[in-house]
Formats: C-alpha cells, structure tokens, sequence
C-alpha cells in the first residue's frame, strides 16, 4: 500500500491534465493537477462553475479519463485499463452518490442498497449491511420504491448503497444539492460518521460552504488547479477562502 | 406551429422511419394489388376485344363464363347470314379447351389456368376492325395434319416450321403428331396472357374438337364500313333461327374479361386483406411510437403551453407530424408497391398467366388510395397521443419529471372485454351462418376480439409479465430482476408492442391449424372411402379423351375402369359442378355407401346427391334437382343419397349420356380402376398414358398426397405474407426498445456507473425484448388455437371433420419468437452498453 507519512493513500493523482477541442478553443478543465486522498479522509472539493471539481472527480471515480497523468486507486494505475476492468473497478472498490437520480426506480431500496453486490454475484456482508442500514436510519423504508421516498430518504439509501460493498473510496457529488438543510444535514452527517467511525475514505464535490464544513479537509480549485486547502474547516474559514478565490476576478 | 413540428420530426427521423416501415409496407401492398388488378383486368380486355368479331352469333345461353361446350351452331348458319345488310363476311370458328401442346421433353406448355385453346384458322378481322391474331410466319393450316401455333408457344415448346407438333387433346383421339406450317402472332403488341393455341384446318378442326359435326361454336360476322355493332347484330337477329342468339363484340368481350378478371378476383381480394393486417399491425408501432415520442417531450410540449400555444395548437402540432410521416411513408410505399406488382407479374409468369406483354397501369385511383390509406392510418394511430398532448398542464414544464396522462386501466380492460365480446359474437354468428356474408362477419369478428384483447391486454398479461419477472429474478439473478420490472413499468408499452406479434402470430396459427386438419380430414376421408386400385386424373382436372378409358380397360390384371366426369353448371349462388358416372360401375363393384335410395335407380335425367350438400338444399329422394346445364336450366329426379365420397369431387351424380345431352363434351376427367391385385398393372397403365402428360395414374397414397398438395402451398403462401407482419412487429419491438432506452439513458448510466458491465447491460435488454416477444407469442398462439378450433368445428358440416391441432409447429411458434426476442434487442442493447457512462449521468 502507498503511504504518505504514517497514513495509507486510498488514491492518488499526479500531474493530471484534461483537456477539450483544440487550437484557440481548447478549454483545459484540469491542470496537472496533483492530490492524495488519504484513507478514512473525508474530503471535499471545492470551486466556483468550471472550476474542473466534477471532471477531477469523474477522473478519480473511473469515469471519465484524463488527457495525460496518472490516476491510482489503492495499487492500481487507471490508465490503459479496459472498459471491463473499469467496471469492475467501479463496482468493486468505488461507491457513488449523485446529487439526484441514485436509484433505479423499478427497485425497492434494499434491492437498490444491495445492487453492485448481487450485480457481482456476491453475498452481502450480513453484520456490515446491518450496521450500514442502522446507521443510515431507513431500517423501516427497506421494502419501498424510490417514488415512495422523500428526496433525503432517497440520498440516504443511495449513501447506504455506496457504503455497503465496503469500497474502497465514495464519492459524492453535489449529494445534498437537491435536499433541503434538515434532510441535507442528515445526509452530511452520516457521510460524516462513515469516515469517522468507520473508516471510510470519502471525496464529495460541493459548493456549499456548509457542506464542506463537515468534512476533514477541503481542496480548492480555480482553473483546472488547486489553489488552496484547508484542514479542519468550519463555515466561516471556507467562506474566506472563497472570498479571496473571487477577489481577483473582482477587481 | 407547423415549423416547430417540421423540425421536431427531423430531429427524430430514424426513429420515426422505422414506424414508417409498417405504412410502407401496407401501403405497398395496396399499391402492388390495385396496380396488378389493374394491369390484369386492362390486359383481359385488351385481349377479349381481339377474340371478338363485330357480332358474335352463339347458341342461346352461353356466355363468356363457361367454357365452350359441344353446343355448336349449325354451319349453315354461315352462308344464311352472308347476306345480311351490312355485313362485309361472315366466319365460323370452332374453339375448344384442353389442346395442350407438348414440348420435346414430354412436358405440358403453358396450360396451368389460362386455357390451352384448339380450334380453326380464319384471318377474320376482330371488332372494329381490330387486328388480333396473325400469320407472322409460315402459312394457314390447309388440311388434316397441319397445324398452326401461337408464336410463344411455339417458341417455349421450342418447335419451328416444318416439325412434327406433340398435342393432346380431350377429343377423340388423345394424341395428335401434325406438322407445323404457320406461326401467328400479335404483329402490333399483345399477348395470348400465358393460354396456348392450336389451329386446324376448318374441316380438321371440326372433325377432332366437335366430333365431326359440320357446326361452329361461333360465328362472327364482320361490319361493313359506316355499320354499326348494334345495327348489325340487329339484322343478323333477324335471321337466326331459335336456340341461337346474336351480341355485339363489345358486349361479348366485356362478358368474356369480366369472367375471367371474376376469376382472379380472389387474389386482389387475398392480397388486400393481407395490406389490411400489416396497416392494423403497422397502426400498434405508430400508436407506440408517437406515445413514447411525446411522453419524452412532454416537458417541451408543456413549455410550448407555458409560452402560450392553446391546448389545440399543441394537439395539432403532433398530428401534423403523423400527416407528414403518412405522406412520406405513402410516397416510399407506392415505390415499392409497384416494384411488388412488377414482382407479383413475374411470379403469375411462372405459372403461366403471362402478363408480359401490358406495360403496369398505375391508375389515379392507385396514387390515391395509397396515400388516403398511408396518411389516414397515421394520423388516427397518432390521434390518442396527441389527444392526450393536450392535457399536459403548463406547470408540468418547471417540473423534473413529467407524467403523462394517461386513461386507467380499468377503462381499457372495460373497452377490451366489450371489444372480445362483441367479436366473439360476431365471430360465432359467421361461423354459425346465421348472418349475410358470414366472411365479413368472422374476419370482422376475428379483428375486433384482436383489437380488444390488445386493449386489455396490459391488464391481462400482468400474470404473465409477473411471472416472467419472478422467472427472471431466480434464472437471472439481479439482470434478470431488473429486466423483469422493465417490462411491468410500462404495461402499457410492453403489451402494445407486443401486441403486433400476437395478431401475426394469432393468424398464422390459425392457419396452421385449418392446413393440419384439412390434411387430416383429406387423408381419413380417403382412408375411410378410397374405392378401386388406382386413380386416373389430369392435371388441373382437364378432360381427356375417352379412348384413354377404353384402353386400360383392356389392360391384364384391370377388371372394370369406371370414367368419371365433370360439368361445371350454373347451379345455386355461386356455380356448382356435376359429376356424371355410368350406373354399370355400381353393378361391377363400385361400392358407394348409400344413405338414402339405391344408386342402381340412376338413370339419364336422375341424379343422386351428397348426404350434406341434398341437407343444404334441402332435398331427398324423389325430390327435383334444379340445375343450369349447358343448354338451360334441367330438373333431374333424385334418386339416391350418399354419404361423403373423396373419389366423388362433385356432390351431384348423373350419367354421362345426360351431360352429352345437354351440350357438354363427350370427354372424361377421372377414371377409376379396379385390378385383381396384380402389382405389374400400374406400370402397364402408365404406358397407355405416357404420351399424356396431363394424365397421372395414382394409387391411394399417391393420390392422397396430391390431395394434400394444394392445401400445403396455400398454406405455405400464407406463411409466407404473414411473415411480413411479423417483420413489422420485430421492428415494432426494435422501436420500442430503442425509444424506451433513449428514456432510461440516466438509468442506464446509473446502472453503469455501480458497475453493471456491458455483457450484463446488453443481457438485460435482451430478456426484456424477449418478455415482449413471448407474450405475443403467447396470447397470438393461444388466440390462434382458440380460431382454428372454432373454425374448424363450424366447418365439420362440410367435410372436415377433424381437428387437427399441430403441437409441434405451434411450440415451434413459441421458439421462433424467442429468436425474435433475441434479435430484435441486438441493436437496442448495443446501443444501451455503448452510451458514454458520462454522458447517461448528467443527461437532463
């Protein structure tokens, strides 16, 4: 396992660049771009609208690929992996949570909770998926459709599928975007007890302050690059980084 | 309003092609029949008024329908009515069927429904001085064993000038070796359609075709210039002694094509009903298409709303798309409906019904047709959908996800029970007879219990779409889970496509299922009543001589030969035939199993009867059979019934010496034969008849399997047309597919972004597609045995009293749509496992 300091890396990237068109229209969305994601972290990304959060993340999950750099999840590289491997690599050591639209609707949530593993042929871990579904708190939801969930129940079962397979690492995305703040703040809460309690490696893109101030350390981007970062942040501290990311353009 | 339709549909035009299909394809085969009955029936015409003269002077009563008999005009005739005032000659022709000319190879030429003609040569001018028939090569045949040939048939047969011809004919001699001394053809365009000629020498001709009697079949009287048709035939009439009647040419000829075009009329009426079933089939895949079309832009529509088009302008904007898709789909429909009469004229060909030599008649009525029938079907497929476009609120345009409206499911159970039970009411009153035109009943029957099975058919099928599902998720696992919930999400949806299966399905079963029990009523019948040792018959049951008779009789090991023959009367709505048989036979063992009266009591002028057809007709013994023979209407007594006889082809009995009587031919077109049981006799009998090769002699498995032949090629061209409707629900399935993933593509992305793989995404859609095929094929098969079996049960009156069920094509059905399931989700399932994971996600 890779290490930095005493503390084991669940991924990394190194000098990650991404690009779109060519020419005088070629965006760059990412900038060599470097970050270790260290495990039991939970991490948020941070940044205005095209900062390049969502790609950084979509690189990292095995969604999208990068135009030059590496990606490394746990003792693999991603590069050059085939569309089996990715799939496999997802189902196996990623969880996922998106803003809106986690479930699939035709199953009841504990068929959704239990997906990428009965996908795999896999028995779930009876004790694991247990505290998993006490921990999320829906215990008593298990045998409903989406479209009979609120949107909070919603993200918490999907929280809950991401936790279940004991990934690797979870990313969210814009998680509670859609939530109003009390079923937001459960939302968060749990992300937030995952990590702590149970070790679990999370990276979550946000723009809300509130949000970021749950996790263990923020990563700004501006521009496709990291231009800070933040250990332990509160509301207040996110908020002033994002003033003085802002200021520039200001001026 | 239009622009904004105009443009959505380019946007969706693959999509929208493949529901065109099914209007190509039922326009095309409106458009191929109504262009090949056209160009049939111009080309009958074109030809009758050729085979006319000005004035044609016949015996009383015989019209165009019926073959020429051995009524005959005195000849006579001919020199009394060279005087008549305006008439510029007068000829006498002598016509006879069943000429047939025999290639080097010893096969038939032409002859397999248009008549192979024998007759004289006259160069008689047609009506109006039209040119028809004339010597292009060689000259007129001038004395006995000469013979002049039409330029087709000459060139098929391969023969040319100055060789020995091979001809059979039904007169008294059976084989004819004249030399050909002159070809005639139609030197300014046309053609004899596919019949066969051969002409003598008056006197030869009148010596080999009418027994030698110095008569004509007809005489023609040629106009002089400045003389009209109708004034000759009126001074002719004058002249004419009773028994024999004069008409003009236009008169003749429009009787002669309008027989002959009544003849073939079955076909349109075939081909159409077929148009009608894929236009049925095709209207389910617009319905679907357009419902899933605009419940995918219900949110764009509901900004249309919001923007502050009407309720109306929102309805129309979808119809006016439909009337765009039905307008395009028409023009490709009417392309290929003519390429398919182009190809229907090739096949008719094969068979002898050269049409060759008429250019294809595209009528206005054509043009018309297909695009009233293409456009209106598209838009009232479209209409519910588009109704239902109207009822989308204006919010509905800020919302995330739009539910269309849509009518419960109750209703449509109600409107589908109703729908079953006012067909099954129709149905059973057209099988029971018990209404006018019982086929209009029963096939209307048959679509309405269609039409309402399908309606209800997503409240209907839910057992089995659960159940399926249930299968699914144990053979399957998660896959199979989630393929099993995609077919319940939408019953709707699922069960219209599937729809289109089952009514193809449901017919071709139905006709499975009427051939199996054909064959096997054909077969008991003739187990149960196969009388002698073997069969003597002609092909499409042509006379022969009766000379053929009189030889195998002499043949060692033969005890009797019974000759069987035919008249086709006038009898009753629809025509009958009359069989006619010596008595003797019954003396010498034909053994007829008798239910009423005694067939030893059949003399001339008495007639004994089939047991069903004298209970149709009401009669018994003593009873008066009224029947048109030849020369006019006959009473015959009744002397005898019998129960149901394969080896009887008409259900009327009579003697032979009462058909001559009555004009018809002294020919035979069946003979019996009874052996001592020597083996060696069947090869002794095809001696006497290899020079024949219209006559086959048979013994009872032979025979039973010619039987069933006919029953087989209908059924198999049946299968054939259905095919096409199968071809459009596949596509059906295909469309669905494709648009229903289109709609899931978040779903699909989700599923890929927790790590579903492509193999399981693409086995996903598969066992969906083939949920879908299934079903049809399931209510289609089950549907289709519920038809055969009633149909058949209602036509145990007349014959077929065996209820054949084939298992193993039905279940071969159910594995063919399997396939169908299979591959119909082979290009929706690769491009749901190629969407960009990406993409899928953030798709709004």
């Amino acid at each position: 396992m890779t290490t930095t300091g005493d503390r084991p890396v669940a991924a990394r990237v190194r000098h990650l660049t991404k690009t779109y068109g060519s020419g005088d229209a070629m965006v760059r969305a990412l900038d060599d771009v470097s970050l270790d994601l260290v495990e039991g972290e939970f991490t948020a990304i941070m940044g205005p609208s095209g900062s390049g959060k969502s790609t950084l993340m979509h690189c990292c999950a095995a969604l999208d690929t990068a135009t030059s750099g590496e990606v490394w999840i746990g003792d693999r590289e991603l590069s050059g992996l085939k569309d089996k491997e990715l799939t496999r690599l997802r189902r196996d050591e990623v969880g996922f949570v998106f803003q809106s639209f986690n479930l699939v609707p035709t199953l009841t949530a504990e068929e959704n909770i239990l997906l990428p593993q009965s996908i795999a042929r896999r028995k779930p871990d009876r004790e694991w998926y247990d505290s998993v579904i006490a921990t999320v708190g829906i215990g008593d939801r298990l045998g409903h459709r989406p479209n009979q969930l609120s949107g909070g129940q919603q993200q918490r079962v999907a929280v809950a599928r991401a936790l279940a397979g004991r990934p690797r690492i979870v990313f969210a995305d814009e998680p509670t975007g859609n939530l109003d703040s009390q079923s937001g703040a459960e939302v968060l809460d749990l992300l937030r007890r995952s990590a702590a309690d149970h070790g679990q490696t999370i990276v979550m893109v946000t723009h809300d302050p509130v949000a970021a101030s749950y996790t263990d350390r923020v990563v700004f981007l501006a521009d496709g690059r990291i231009v800070d970062e933040l250990r332990h942040p509160d509301r207040d501290k996110v908020l002033e980084v994002m003033a003085r990311m802002s200021a520039p353009a200001e001026v | 309003m239009f622009r904004t339709a105009l443009k959505s549909l380019l946007g969706r035009k693959v999509r929208l092609l493949m529901s065109t299909f099914a209007i190509v394809l039922g326009v095309a085969f409106v458009v191929g029949t109504l262009v090949f009955s056209d160009t049939l029936s111009r080309s009958f015409t074109a030809l009758m008024a050729s085979t006319v003269g000005d004035v044609v002077v016949r015996p009383a009563g015989s019209s165009g329908d019926t073959e020429p008999t051995a009524r005959t005009v005195d000849a006579s005739l001919v020199d009394r009515l060279e005087g008549v005032e305006g008439a510029a000659r007068v000829d006498g022709n002598v016509t006879a069927f069943g000429v047939f000319v025999i290639d080097e190879d010893n096969k038939v030429v032409g002859g397999q429904g248009p008549p192979a003609i024998g007759g004289n040569w006259n160069d008689a001018p047609a009506g109006h001085d039209l040119e028809g028939l004339a010597i292009i090569g060689g000259r007129a045949p001038e004395k006995a064993g000469e013979v002049l040939l039409d330029s087709s048939t000459a060139g098929e047969a391969g023969y040319t000038i100055g060789e020995e011809v091979h001809l059979v004919s039904s007169g008294d001699q059976a084989v004819l070796r004249p030399t050909l001394v002159g070809i005639a053809g139609f030197p300014e365009g046309g053609s004899l359609n596919g019949a066969t000629f051969a002409a003598f020498d008056t006197r030869t001709a009148q010596r080999l075709l009418l027994d030698g009697k110095d008569a004509f079949t007809d005489i023609w009287v040629t106009a002089e210039p400045g003389t009209s048709q109708g004034e000759l035939a009126d001074a002719v009439a004058q002249r004419l002694p009773d028994g024999v009647e004069a008409v003009t040419g236009d008169e003749a000829a429009d009787e002669a094509a309008s027989a002959i075009q009544e003849a073939v009329g079955f076909l349109t009426t075939f081909l159409l009903i077929f148009a009608g079933i894929s236009l049925v089939v095709g209207g389910f895949l617009i319905v679907n298409t357009f419902s899933i079309l605009v419940a995918q832009r219900s949110r764009e529509l509901a900004l249309l709303r919001a923007l502050g088009a009407s309720k109306r302008q929102v309805t129309r904007s979808v119809l006016v798309e439909a009337f765009v898709l039905g307008a395009i789909g028409s023009t490709i429909g009417l392309g290929l409906g003519i390429l398919l009469a182009m190809g229907i004229r090739t096949l008719f060909g094969q068979f002898g019904l050269d049409l060759s030599g008429q250019s294809l008649i595209i009528g206005p009525r054509t043009v018309l047709a297909a695009y009233a029938v293409g456009i209106i079907v598209t838009m009232a497929a479209a209409w519910l959908p588009a109704h239902r476009t109207g009822r989308i609120a204006p919010i509905q345009a800020m919302r995330d996800d739009v539910a269309m409206p849509e009518a419960s499911l109750h209703r449509r159970l109600v409107i589908g029970v109703a729908m079953i039970l006012a067909g099954g009411g129709a149905l059973a009153a057209g099988l029971m007879d018990a209404v006018p035109r019982p086929g209009w009943f029963v096939g209307g029957g048959i679509l309405f219990i269609l039409l309402g099975v399908a309606a209800a058919s997503p409240v209907i099928s839910h057992p089995f779409l659960a159940g399926a599902a249930w299968v699914y998720a144990r053979m399957f696992g998660t896959v199979g889970r989630l393929a099993g919930q995609n077919s319940l999400r939408n019953p709707r949806r699922t069960t219209a496509t599937s729809s289109a299966l089952m009514i193809g399905l449901s017919l071709a079963c139905t006709m499975a299922i009427v051939g199996a029990s054909a064959k096997a009523s054909v077969d008991e019948t003739i187990e149960k009543n196969f009388v002698g040792d073997y069969v003597v018959s002609s092909l499409f049951g042509q006379p022969f001589s009766p000379q053929i008779a009189r030889d195998m009789a002499k043949v060692d090991g033969v005890d009797h030969v019974w000759a069987q023959r035919f008249a086709i009367t006038g009898s009753g709505p629809d025509g009958q035939g009359v069989a006619a048989l010596d008595p003797a036979a019954f003396e010498q063992g034909l053994d007829l199993d008798m239910v009423a009266g005694d067939s030893a009591d059949l003399r001339d002028g008495t007639v004994i009867l089939d047991e069903e057809y004298a209970d149709e007709e009401g009669l018994s013994v003593g009873d008066t059979y009224d029947v048109d023979l030849a020369d006019g209407p006959r009473g015959l007594e009744v002397v005898g019934v019998y129960a149901e006889n394969p080896i009887l082809i008409f259900p009327a009995v009579t003697t032979p010496q009462t058909l001559i009587d009555a004009g018809y031919r002294d020919a035979d077109n069946f003979l019996i034969v009874d052996t001592t049981g020597s083996s060696a006799v069947q090869a002794d009998l095809e001696a006497l008849v290899a020079e024949l090769p219209i006559v086959t002699v048979k013994d009872q498995q032979e025979f039973a399997e010619e039987q069933r032949g006919p029953i087989d090629q209908l059924v198999l061209m049946i299968f054939a047309l259905l095919g096409l409707a199968l071809l459009i629900a596949v596509l059906g399935i295909v469309n669905t597919l494709a648009l229903s993933i289109i709609e899931r593509t978040r779903e699909v992305g989700l599923l890929r972004a927790i790590g579903v793989s492509r193999p399981q995404l693409r086995r996903m859609v598969t066992l969906e597609s083939v949920v879908i095929a299934v079903l049809g094929a399931v209510l289609g098969v089950v549907m289709g045995i519920g038809f055969g079996v009633a149909l058949m049960h209602s036509l145990r009156d007349e014959g077929l009293e065996v209820i054949d069920v084939p298992v193993g094509q039905l279940v071969m059905f159910l594995v063919v749509s399997l396939v169908i399931g299979v591959l119909a989700a082979l290009l929706p399932a690769r491009r749901a496992a190629r969407l960009d994971v990406l993409g899928a996600i953030s798709t709004e």
